[in-house]
């Protein structure tokens, strides 16, 4: 590349912010023809609100625009949607897969761009009606494979294809554009297995050497190593630090990805009070649970009596998928033992029963009843699995909600979560993300488990609440020496409350450290670096 | 292991086709308790097909658009009906008659689809409940427009159509002008007596029409609109994001379909040669999605193999019964009865499995993580 070419792409401290929450803070960087660029950073550092302004899509118009200025071979452009940012020759292949699964391979990579012989009946028909010429169809589709440099059958129905070859349609679909430039990849070696992702890393290369720029987003911090020319690396929605691939390490962006040294650990003397015994409450022994995107393989586990387990971890490599699989939400497999009695999977029901209690990170979907009150809310579960607050009528046959005792427990959670509501009346529907949040504690806690999980508590809710919410955990946890396990993608959150944090990397435990351990450790863990405690 | 693997195949098979199978064992019962002649048989089933065939073919691009069993087909039935219904007051007779009925009926059928292709895109998901709540919904309409628009408003004074009131059309008319139009205009007749009875008669001109829509079925799969409607019925969000217009298509899928239906009901209604007015077109919407059915197909899932196969065993069904019943309990009655019962029984039955083998699905790919962590443990 010659000193006088514009680079193709250049963001000139773009900044971003949601409802006055700033999410990006002057980002600038460029990326040159045939570069290979890697992206990395904790979930919410802001990776994909960029990409999502370098796409124009809907959200960010939505939000009110961003700031700063993103340039195409030196011209500014302002993508209204994502489409004009493909007519620009920039392409993106996502984390999940849009494809058909009843379509071949070949039939995937030009959908909606297959190429049509005119027939007697388009004449009358227009150009629908054209049919489709399976023959172009077929070559066209294998010069997109070859260009990406893959083995993939173009005939092989998506539904039957290993992960690896939907990624490879996916790439190819993109490449197929003939005006594709620069291609963004959203953590595609996720799903791969080791020698699929090594293909992929192939392909990468093999299209930068014919011009085109890649945008590599991932976690797996070698692969940076192995394919990209720089690295950006985000934190909190600043560019932390442009390192050029060859010079650094992975040891060196692991620490900045998840550096943000805490000065003193908050809670260490009120931890330091606190014996916790080694009895194991609650043990896991090779689970598997099969949530979409979220898929959780061979995870073992053992929770002491009263502590606080954290499970960290990356989006999608499983931390989700452990609650929900042993409650009975998605199908799931391995043994799972509470006390020493084994607790059947794939039964909610018998969960609940056994004293288990779930508070889901889908508060609106399985959390709450948002159309009906607080005091429904927080009293139905107890109601509907302890029969508590109920009285009952000649021996049990005839049972009546005992109104009086339902208002009081409420009044009591409103009070004791400081609930921001009108009434203990109020509809669910009606309050705020942070308090919400609370009610689905408040339902957990009115149930009176020995186990606790809390997927994500603190998801989309403000600072303020987020505190909050964490503080009555810690509280309920001293108080009444009720175990937790707290699922959350924010590992600082869960420095701060638990007393072990173990990281899920790829569906499985990669390591169990204490919470005192510094990030850097953590984040080593993430990216899967090391295997297993030692 | 191979003996293993075939008993898996066999199951796999049997599951996969168990509606077909229950009519065939069912077919070979009643065969030998009826006591037809084979000739007899197949000259009614030759009958049935060249009856039912355009009807139950229209059913078939909606599916593939993935808007499952279009009930609404009766929308385009009653089309048809008005088309007859006109040129029988006209008294336009034999296929140009036909023809007059099939241009009255092809704009009707156009608007009425359009509308009921609106209907199923504003209820995403819900297309099959909605689409036969729309089919009562118009079957009202059509009844006011028949039971007192025509005569009034719609000015037609045939003695033969109009009852004798002045406004109102009869409830059966006599299709004298247009019956067996098609079929007579050039047929053959196979192993008949001397006195022209019985025997097999082919009617060579309709199985052409009904040959000509199955390619156009089949060229329409390979058009630009068909690879659409495939992709639409797969996922709506991946057609859209490729540029896909999936309204539109979905619109036209129940279009098309909506004017084959009327222009079977048509072909249908000249081949029985009376017209039920108030009645036919609701049958037929249930009879046709039964047979389906009948042929294997499944609400996500249906081919022109589906079609005759389903046509062939439940009308077979149908024929056979009656006199079954009679030569087993003297109650010819209950093959009627059956005719019912098995219909809607059918659909319901298929859409209780589509919904098993879809949780089935599911459950296998749970059993394919099992099965791969064993393998890495």
């Amino acid at each position: 590349m010659s000193e006088m070419t514009k680079p193709l792409l250049e963001m000139q401290s773009v900044s971003k912010e949601y409802n006055g929450n700033p999410v990006l803070k002057d980002v600038s960087f460029t990326l040159g023809q045939g570069e290979v660029l890697g992206l990395v950073g904790e979930n919410g550092a802001g990776k994909s609100t960029l990409m999502n302004i370098l796409f124009g899509m809907d959200v960010i118009h939505q939000t009110g625009g961003y700031g700063g200025k993103v340039l195409i071979d030196g011209n500014e452009v302002k993508f209204a949607s994502p489409l004009d940012a493909l007519k620009a020759g920039i392409g993106m292949v996502h984390q999940e897969f849009s494809l058909l699964p009843g379509f071949t391979a070949a039939e995937n990579i030009l959908l909606n761009r297959e190429p049509q012989n005119r027939s007697v009946l388009s004449l009358v028909f227009g150009d629908r009606a054209n049919t489709i010429d399976r023959k172009k169809l077929q070559k066209e589709a294998i010069d997109a494979i070859t260009k990406l440099g893959v083995e993939l059958d173009p005939d092989m129905m998506v539904s039957e294809m290993p992960v690896g070859h939907k990624q490879f349609t996916e790439i190819s679909r993109e490449i197929s554009k003939s005006s594709i430039r620069l291609l963004v990849l959203d953590e595609p070696t996720a799903v791969l297995t080791e020698k699929e992702a090594e293909m992929l890393l192939k392909a990468i290369r093999n299209l930068a050497s014919q011009g085109i720029s890649v945008i590599f987003i991932t976690h797996r911090l070698q692969e940076i190593l192995d394919v990209c020319n720089k690295v950006v690396v985000m934190r909190d929605g600043r560019i932390i630090n442009e390192l050029d691939a060859g010079k650094t390490s992975i040891q060196e962006m692991a620490r900045l990805m998840v550096g943000r040294e805490v000065s003193t650990h908050p809670k260490d003397d009120d931890r330091a009070g606190r014996t916790i015994s080694d009895r194991i409450v609650l043990s896991v022994k090779d689970l598997w649970v099969d949530m979409p995107g979220e898929t959780v393989k061979d995870v073992n586990l053992e929770v002491r009596d009263g502590e606080i387990l954290g499970i960290g971890g990356l989006a999608g490599q499983g931390k989700l998928g452990i609650p929900n699989g042993i409650m009975g939400l998605f199908p799931a497999g391995g043994s799972v033992m509470l006390n020493g009695s084994p607790i059947p999977l794939n039964n909610p029901r018998a969960c609940l029963d056994s004293s288990l209690a779930f508070v889901s990170e889908d508060r609106r979907g399985v959390g709450l009843l948002l159309d009906e009150s607080l005091e429904w809310n927080i009293a139905f579960p107890a109601m509907q699995i302890q029969e508590k607050f109920l009285r009952m009528y000649l021996g049990g046959l005839i049972k009546w909600r005992d109104q009086n005792a339902i208002k009081t427990v409420t009044d009591k959670y409103i009070e004791q979560l400081q609930i921001k509501c009108t009434s203990s009346k109020q509809k669910a529907k009606e309050l705020s993300g942070g308090n919400q949040q609370k009610i689905c504690l408040a339902k957990a806690f009115a149930l009176e488990p020995k186990l606790l999980f809390v997927s994500e508590p603190t998801r989309g809710i403000d600072i303020g609440a987020k505190s909050l919410v964490l503080k009555a955990l810690r509280e309920y946890n001293r108080e009444l020496g009720v175990t937790i396990v707290m699922i959350s993608s924010e590992l600082e959150e869960l420095r701060q409350i638990c007393d072990r944090i173990a990281i899920i990397t790829d569906g499985s435990v990669s390591g169990i450290l204490p919470a005192s351990t510094p990030s850097e450790d953590f984040g080593m863990l993430m990216v899967g670096k090391t295997r297993k405690e030692a | 292991m191979r003996k293993e693997l075939n008993a898996a195949a066999v199951r796999k098979f049997a599951a996969n086709n168990i509606v077909p199978i229950i009519f065939i064992v069912l077919c070979a019962v009643c065969i030998p308790i009826a006591g037809y002649s084979g000739t007899y048989l197949v000259d009614q089933i030759i009958t049935r097909i060249v009856r039912n065939s355009f009807l139950v073919l229209s059913l078939l691009i909606p599916i593939m658009a993935g808007m499952g069993l279009n009930f609404g087909m009766t929308l385009g039935a009653m089309a048809g009906q008005i088309g007859i219904i006109f040129i029988t007051a006209w008294n336009v007779v034999s296929i140009p008659g036909l023809l007059l009925a099939a241009i009255i009926a092809t704009p009707i059928a156009v608007l009425l689809g359009w509308f009921c292709g609106k209907m199923l895109n504003m209820a995403r998901g819900r297309e099959m409940i909605t689409s036969y709540m729309i089919s009562f919904f118009m079957n009202g309409v059509y009844q006011l427009v028949v039971l007192y628009g025509m005569g009034p408003v719609i000015p037609l004074s045939s003695d033969q159509v109009i009852l004798p009131r002045g406004y109102g059309v009869r409830n059966t008319i006599d299709l004298l002008n247009v019956r067996k139009s098609i079929d007579n205009f050039w047929s053959i007749k196979l192993f008949a007596d001397e006195n022209g009875a019985g025997g097999i008669t082919i009617p060579f001109l309709t199985i052409i029409l009904i040959a000509l829509l199955c390619i156009v079925i089949i060229w329409f799969r390979k058009t630009k609109i068909g690879q659409d409607m495939r992709a639409v019925g797969q996922d709506m969000e991946v057609a859209r994001e490729a540029g896909i217009k999936v309204e539109r298509t979905r619109i036209l899928a129940i279009v098309i379909s909506t004017v084959f239906a009327a222009y079977g009901m048509i072909i249908y209604l000249s081949n029985m040669g009376t017209l039920n007015t108030y009645n036919s077109h609701s049958q037929i919407g249930m009879f046709s999605i039964a047979a389906l059915l009948v042929g294997g197909a499944s609400v996500s899932k249906a081919s022109i193999k589906n079609v005759f196969l389903g046509i062939i065993l439940f009308h077979l069904m149908f024929i056979l019964t009656p006199q079954a019943g009679k030569n087993l309990i003297g109650q010819a009655q209950i093959g009627e009865f059956f005719r019912v019962f098995v219909s809607y029984g059918v659909i319901t039955l298929a859409l209780v499995l589509y919904e098993i083998r879809t949780r089935r699905e599911k459950a296998e790919s749970a059993r394919n993580l099992a099965l791969s962590q064993e393998a890495t443990a």
